[in-house]
């Protein structure tokens, strides 16, 4: 751990003169004024990195005077795409001054799917089998923001009970995402029996979603109108279970990691940002709480019944790397609270809208009415209409805002399912979060921003 | 909003209860200006439709004439916990806007995606370069003239191929 101590005269290598040299022969570029400028103008004065993305004949092209020694001091290096601490296959272009890394740029794509071009052939009731699959990590999130936008396409509201099952589900998800960033945070940084413990924990809660959807991940389960199951019927011992279980596991973490030196000497001053800084690049979700803002969807525009249940937004103070840590461990406990006010509040009634356009019919009505049969064949076959306009919803994914926007033409397939991926537009922030820092610190960072790489690419 | 943003933006209209406006192309950016000195200080998404093969009436104000593509960005104000949406024509044969990425940098990601999928041009981007596909794809995907392309597979005869 003492090689990646910081040592003061390298990170006092001012960006201005480096990039100066650096890009003297290829373009010239403003200096980006020292002096101290407002977040947003700060972020937006920083040089352009496409001449990161140079072609080896084109940098062979543009040449270098081989004796000058100036030329030697700076480093292109590429990391990534296949990089076990890129969590996927994000890759990097990273110019080195020494360890220092000055400019760096995110290349994505890897795993591009055309997943959005996919959700127009698809129909609405086939569409949460797509989305589900984009932020592979916390599945259910995907399927309730596109639920939410085609309710709202289509006018209609799930009932009580399946709006609780959804906040239910949704908040146990958040557990398992922030155990799997506990995991590889912990893996990144070289706690490897961390790993083993976030996965373990994780697994317990994938286990209950199995009981009750079906399948580990890529669940399905939320759709629209409702959900897809009602709830095992002891389903409250299960959570009840898994409350017991985890919550002092993280008092085991603590020990492990929150007040031990070697862990707060990595993260602690690590990939500093402010929330002027956060705001411009678009950064929601853990990112921008750290700044200090109390950004949270569920607290600001409550959707489902977060209005009704009782719990702490966790915000950061210094926007570092530990910040960010700290929140999601400790938004795990928070989630826990909610689910422990869900077990109690859960109401009894239907798990899904009694809309015979959008519910399928029970088994057994197809046999008794002829109705049930039409709008059964209808629904499978062409599948529900939706009125024609757009939507936009959104919801507090764990890692940020992650929000569904739908054109209708009033098919039953959407005209345009975009999806606003919270990792795709915290991504931005890289460049700016590792400017300055040393190589190793780019990977706490890199795992700090907890990307997912399949609703990066999409 | 007609108050707050003049009469450029059409008549402004909620679309299921969120607030969209309907700038000109040519005054997008100033527009958007406007928007971020009234508050609306993050950019959260900003995306293309392609209304090639539309076929509901376009939703739109009166003033504002349909064409092929729209750029909608959407907006928020965390202040005062307010959302809006900026939704504007642009013509197939100059598929151009103005880039937001000097008012909110997050639209660095954003725009390239926009013109990667759509091959719309925003003006002054500062790197315009393609971020999903490979930098020698040809055509825009998301375009709703660009077929869904199929890879042979090994192993099935060419006239099972779906």
């Amino acid at each position: 751990m003492t090689l990646i101590e910081k040592d003061d005269s390298a990170a006092s290598v001012t960006p201005a003169e480096t990039s100066a040299a650096s890009l003297s022969q290829s373009q010239s570029v403003p200096a980006p004024s020292l002096g101290p400028v407002a977040g947003a103008e700060r972020v937006s004065q920083r040089e352009p990195s496409a001449v990161l993305r140079m072609s080896e004949t084109e940098a062979a092209a543009i040449g270098g005077d081989l004796d000058d020694p100036e030329d030697d001091e700076l480093v292109l290096l590429n990391m990534g795409p296949s990089h076990p601490s890129t969590h996927g296959v994000l890759r990097l272009m990273l110019e080195l001054s020494g360890e220092t890394v000055l400019r760096s740029k995110p290349v994505i794509g890897y795993l591009h799917t055309g997943m959005e071009k996919t959700g127009e052939s698809l129909s609405y009731l086939q569409g949460g089998t797509n989305v589900t699959r984009m932020d592979y990590a916390s599945p259910l999130f995907n399927e309730l923001a596109f639920s939410l936008a085609t309710e709202r396409l289509l006018g209609i509201e799930a009932p009580e009970r399946a709006t609780w099952i959804r906040m239910l589900m949704c908040e146990l998800n958040r557990v398992s995402s922030h155990l799997l960033f506990m995991a590889t945070n912990g893996m990144d940084l070289g706690a490897v029996s961390m790993m083993i413990y976030g996965w373990r924990e994780r697994e317990e809660v994938l286990r209950f979603f199995e009981k009750v959807t079906g399948l580990r991940m890529n669940h399905n389960y939320i759709r629209p109108g409702g959900v897809a199951a009602d709830l095992p019927a002891d389903w409250r011992d299960d959570v009840a279970e898994l409350i017991k279980l985890i919550e002092p596991r993280l008092h085991e973490y603590d020990t492990l990691l929150t007040g031990q030196p070697i862990w707060r000497e990595r993260l602690q001053g690590v990939g500093v940002i402010n929330t002027a800084e956060a705001l411009a690049l678009g950064a929601t979700g853990p990112l921008l709480r750290s700044t200090g803002m109390a950004a949270d969807l569920r607290r600001d525009e409550p959707y489902l019944f977060y209005d009704q249940v009782d719990f702490d937004v966790i915000v950061g103070s210094y926007g570092d790397c530990y910040d960010r840590y700290a929140i999601r461990l400790n938004e795990i406990r928070e989630s826990l609270h909610i689910v422990s006010q869900i077990i109690e509040a859960m109401p009894s009634g239907d798990y899904r809208i009694q809309d015979k356009k959008v519910t399928p019919p029970p088994r057994a009505r197809i046999d008794a009415s002829m109705e049930a049969l039409i709008h059964h064949f209808k629904i499978f076959t062409e599948g529900f209409k939706a009125p024609p306009g757009e939507a936009y919803a959104a919801v507090e994914s764990p890692r940020g805002e992650l929000g569904v926007y739908l054109v209708s033409d009033g098919t039953s397939k959407p005209y345009r399912v975009h999806v606003r991926a919270p990792s795709f537009v915290n991504l931005q922030t890289l460049p700016h979060l590792m400017q300055g820092g040393l190589i190793a610190d780019g990977v706490a960072i890199i795992s700090s921003i907890d990307p997912i790489m399949g609703e990066v690419d999409r | 909003m007609t108050q707050r943003y003049g009469a450029a933006i059409g008549a402004a209209q909620p679309s299921h209860g969120q607030t969209v406006i309907h700038p000109e192309r040519s005054q997008w950016c100033d527009v958007a200006a406007q928007a971020r000195a009234d508050g609306f200080e993050q950019l959260l998404d900003l995306t293309a439709v392609d209304y090639l093969t539309f076929n509901a009436p376009r939703q739109l104000p009166e003033d504002i004439k349909p064409e092929r593509f729209e750029v909608v960005a959407a907006l928020i104000s965390r202040q005062r916990g307010e959302r809006l949406r900026m939704r504007t024509q642009v013509p197939a044969d100059d598929p151009t806007v103005d880039t937001l990425f000097d008012l909110w940098p997050s639209a660095e990601n954003l725009e390239r995606e926009a013109h990667d999928m759509f091959g719309i041009v925003f003006e002054g981007h500062p790197d315009a370069s393609r971020i999903l596909m490979p930098e020698d794809w040809i055509g825009h995907p998301l375009r709703k003239d660009y077929d869904i392309g199929r890879i042979p597979v090994q192993f099935k005869a060419a006239s099972n191929v779906r």
